[in-house]
Parts: structure tokens; sequence; C-alpha cells
């Protein structure tokens, strides 16, 4: 407990809960699996780049540049040792999960599954998992299949295994669910669905930022994640692949940095991870990024997991406590800090607007999983989503305030 | 806060004189907001002079989506089709008698799209509808 005492101190890190919300209210922030809030180290490496180290990277024999050139690949290598990559030219640099994720559609996918071919994604995906293979699936007449989740908002692993016999030649899943909460088994699901020949796709947006991830133990072949969900900047994340992988795939977009040789006859492309990044990169971003993995390995992911576990379980027992409140999602030792509720029949914008006037921030809607709240009959859900930065405290006025949106709806 | 969940509102939230459907409408339309799956289908019946005789509404969304598409349905009885055609975002505004963020504004707007679809007799609603 010593260990994770340190976690109420953490907010002074963050410029951002030094303002004020509507005049004179504290900011307390349950919005982290939409975005995190940003460290000073974060923002001051990115402000370093831009006010003494600003040049394009990659090119230029000067001093900026090879200062700019060195800083950005110190970040990818810190970045792929956080995920436990076995090196770091297997880290792509994207603009976010999405971006990822549809690189590999675009690449990998493209050129290897062919008409009557089946992906399998899960039903809890969020839609940066499931647009991308519709549009693929539609352009190349691709079957898609879902493995369902159990009433206690869990893979069906059994129907899994049925799925498994038809052959699929991907399996994409999230690793955490961005609504549920859920942490799906990823090692279990991989080792499956690699014996049954497939390919897999893990989306990390809600895991790396959470827990300790070894890319290397799950045996992926494709990781994705996002900075801005892990202390860092927007406009930046990452996708990991087996080398042999980025090696065959074809590259994603053209321009510059991804070519080797260009002619008027045509082009050779570049050596991995060049190969998949065309063009003047989000460099002040990259580097951010790198800022924000050294403050996380300086707290320790096992103590962030702990912490958010610790504060999880407490708002499990104080919201299941208010009456009329009902939760969304398995119990606390299946899930990551997300919260997701319905409350008195109240709609979700209001509830989110009502707790706003006191300087609550939390999410409400469908949070990007419509197909999800279909399944579930909801319309929409008010999610509470916790990060290291936050304390029992914050839920304690989480509950308090949503007395009023008892007062105003009763 | 209490500007915003004024007693009016709330009123016409819980207690919605217009819920419900018409058996026989010469006007109707159903739209949602995709941002955040509220839904609204809007029935409208006219007599032979074209004036409206009853306007119902159902579906589903947060209190100020609902309560705007009680008011105006309430608000238009007894006028006529083209009065419908000519309501506007203001209309709209007056009849909550608050003031809104641009995100809250959508919600309160989607009664306004809905019947201006449904009166100008259209297969898809577009924003402009909402000015």
């Amino acid at each position: 407990m010593t260990d994770l005492s340190r976690f109420a101190e953490l907010k002074s890190d963050f410029p951002i809960f030094q303002r004020k919300i509507h005049g004179d209210k504290d900011l307390i922030y349950l919005d982290s699996a939409a975005t995190s809030q940003k460290p000073y180290s974060v923002i001051q490496a990115m402000n370093d780049y831009y006010t003494s180290g600003n040049a394009n990277i990659h090119r230029g024999i000067h001093e900026l540049a090879e200062e700019a050139t060195s800083n950005y690949e110190s970040a990818r290598a810190r970045i792929a040792k956080f995920i436990h990559s076995e090196n770091p030219n297997q880290l792509v640099f994207t603009r976010n999960t999405t971006e990822s994720i549809n690189l590999v559609a675009n690449t990998w996918a493209k050129s290897n599954l062919k008409s009557g071919d089946l992906i399998l994604l899960t039903e809890m995906e969020h839609h940066s998992n499931l647009v991308p293979w519709f549009m693929l699936a539609e352009e190349k007449c691709l079957k898609i299949e879902f493995i369902p989740i159990t009433n206690g908002f869990e893979l069906n692993m059994v129907k899994f295994h049925g799925l498994l016999n038809k052959n699929p030649k991907l399996v994409a899943f999230t690793h955490m669910s961005n609504m549920l909460g859920t942490i799906n088994p990823a090692e279990e699901i991989t080792r499956l669905a690699h014996d049954a020949g497939a390919m897999v796709l893990i989306d990390g947006a809600q895991a790396v930022p959470h827990f300790s991830v070894n890319v290397q133990d799950l045996s992926a072949d494709f990781y994705a994640f996002s900075a801005h969900k892990m202390l860092g900047p927007t406009g930046i994340g990452a996708l990991y692949a087996k080398a042999e992988l980025l090696e065959t795939m074809p590259p994603f977009m053209g321009g510059g940095d991804m070519i080797r040789k260009v002619t008027y006859e045509g082009f050779s492309t570049n050596d991995i991870p060049y190969k998949f990044e065309a063009g003047t990169p989000a460099i002040a971003e990259g580097i951010g990024f790198g800022a924000a993995v050294d403050y996380l390995e300086t707290i320790g992911m096992n103590h962030v997991f702990a912490h958010e576990q610790e504060i999880t379980r407490y708002a499990i027992d104080v919201l299941g406590s208010v009456p009329d409140l009902k939760i969304h999602g398995p119990a606390a030792d299946k899930k990551g800090g997300v919260v997701s509720f319905s409350f008195m029949d109240v709609h979700p914008h209001d509830i989110s607007q009502i707790l706003d006037a006191e300087g609550i921030a939390v999410r409400a809607g469908h949070h990007c999983v419509m197909p999800l709240h279909r399944k579930l009959n909801l319309p929409a859900t008010t999610r509470a989503s916790l990060y290291l930065y936050n304390t029992k405290d914050d839920i304690n006025k989480l509950a308090e305030k949503l007395e009023n949106v008892r007062r105003i709806f009763s | 806060m209490d500007d915003l969940y004024r007693e009016v509102i709330l009123d016409h939230y819980k207690n919605p004189g217009q819920k419900g459907h018409l058996d026989e409408s010469d006007f109707t339309f159903e739209d949602e907001n995709p941002l955040c799956g509220d839904f609204l289908h809007i029935d409208i019946k006219t007599d032979d002079k074209g004036l409206i005789t009853d306007a119902k509404f159902d579906g589903h969304g947060c209190a100020i989506s609902m309560a705007s598409a009680d008011m105006l349905l309430e608000s238009l009885i007894g006028k006529t089709i083209d009065d419908a055609k000519q309501l506007n975002k203001q209309d709209i505004l007056d009849l909550l008698g608050i003031e809104l963020s641009p995100v809250r504004l959508k919600c309160a707007l989607l009664s306004l799209k809905v019947t201006k679809a449904a009166v100008y007799e259209l297969d898809v609603a577009g924003d402009e509808l909402m000015e």
C-alpha cells in the first residue's frame, strides 16, 4: 500500500488540474478512456523540440536535423521496449490506433485475403476495429463473424472454439473493452487462433496505457495503440508487427521517407519501419510519446495497474450501492478502470451535463461501440474511466453529485 | 444548471402530452442523432383546410430533445403546414427558453429537423433543416 500512496500526489504533475471548471469547480476528470491528460514532462519535451530542436528528420546533415532524428528514433526505441518488441524497427509510427488497424487492413489483409475468407471480430469491438474490416470485406467479398459475449460481459470462449472450426484467416480483437472494461485473455485467444492457422491483430488502445503489455509473450502478429490515451499527445500512435510480416507487406502510403530509390520508371521501398512512414511524420508528437512512456516507466506499469484496480474496485463498490444505478460490465477482477452505468432511466447526456456543472467530466453516449449498445439494448450509457491520477475522492464526488441528477429528475 | 433543467422543460419531459403515435397521419418522419443515438418519430394529422389537428412523437433521448419535441408539437396544433415549414432554430430556442451549448443544440433541434422533413415530405433529413 505504501507504494500506492504516491498516487495521491500525481495530479500535481498534470497542469490541467490547476484550472477550474465553470468558474470555481475543481476538475474531476473521469474520461481518460477518451483521452488522457498530459504531464508537464510530455508538454515540455514537445516544447523543447519546437523551441530549440526543430528540424526535419532522416535528412539534412546539420546539427539540428541530426538531433531531431536521434530524439525521434530514441522515442521509437523506448516505446518499442515498453511493449517488449524484439526490435525498434518493428514499431511503425502511425497517427493512432485507427490508422494502425487501417494500415494492416490495406496492406497485409488486402494482399493476403481473398474472396470468401473469414475474419473473426468480437461483439465488443470499437468502431475502429469494425469499420476498416467492413470496408475491406465489401471490397474483397470477405466474410465477417463475431465472437459473442456472455451474460457476464466476457468473450464466450466456447463459441470462439466453434468459430475457429470455420477456418478464419484473421482474428482481430480488443485487449480491453472501452465500454465494459473487460480485459480479454489475449494470450489464450492468440494461441488458439494461431493453432487454427489464423493471424492475430490486437487493438491495445485501452490496454497499453494501463498495464504491462508484452507483445512477444502474447505472440501478437499485429498490435495497435495510441499515444494520447497513455499521457502522450494526439496525432501519433503505433503499430507493432512481427518482422517477417513487415518485410513482406506492401507499403501503405506513398511519398518521401518510405522509398529507397525513385526513378521516372518507379520506386523501391525503404527498410522497415520506414517503408510504412511516408512523408514528414509527427516529430514533436513522437518525442512527446517517448516522454509519456518515460513517465509511465518511472512509476512502473505494475503500480499503475494496481492503483487502477484499487480505484476500480472502490468505484464499483461505491457506485454499486447508489440506488437506481446499474453498472454494465464484468466483475472487478475481470476488468480495467472503465465503469459504464445507467442511472434512474435518465439519459446519459442529462447526467453528464449535470455532473459537468460540478466540474466532473464523464463520457455520455455510445462511446463508439454502437453495435454493443444495441445488443445490450442500451441507447447510450454514462462512462467514468479512470487513470493513474484518479483517486477515491474523485469517485466519492461522482457518487455525491449523482444525487443532483436524482434531485432534478425525481 | 437549474436553468437548463427548469420546471417547464422537466414537466414536458416527464409528462409529455404529445407522446404516442397517430393511427392515421398525413405527414410522418423519423430520424436519429448518430452522435448520441437519440431517436425521434413524428406523426402529423391535418384537416381538409390544411390545419394541424394532432401531432404525436415517440422515441428516446435526453430531456432536452424529448421536451423540445413535446413543446414543438403542442405549439403546432391549430397551425398550418405552411407555418410548420417556416419554423426555424430560434422558434425552438424561444419555446425552450434556455441557452444551449453547440452539442446540446443538436439535441434540441432534432425535433425541428424531423418535423420539417415530415412536412416537406422529404426522404432524407439534412442538417440544414435545423437552421
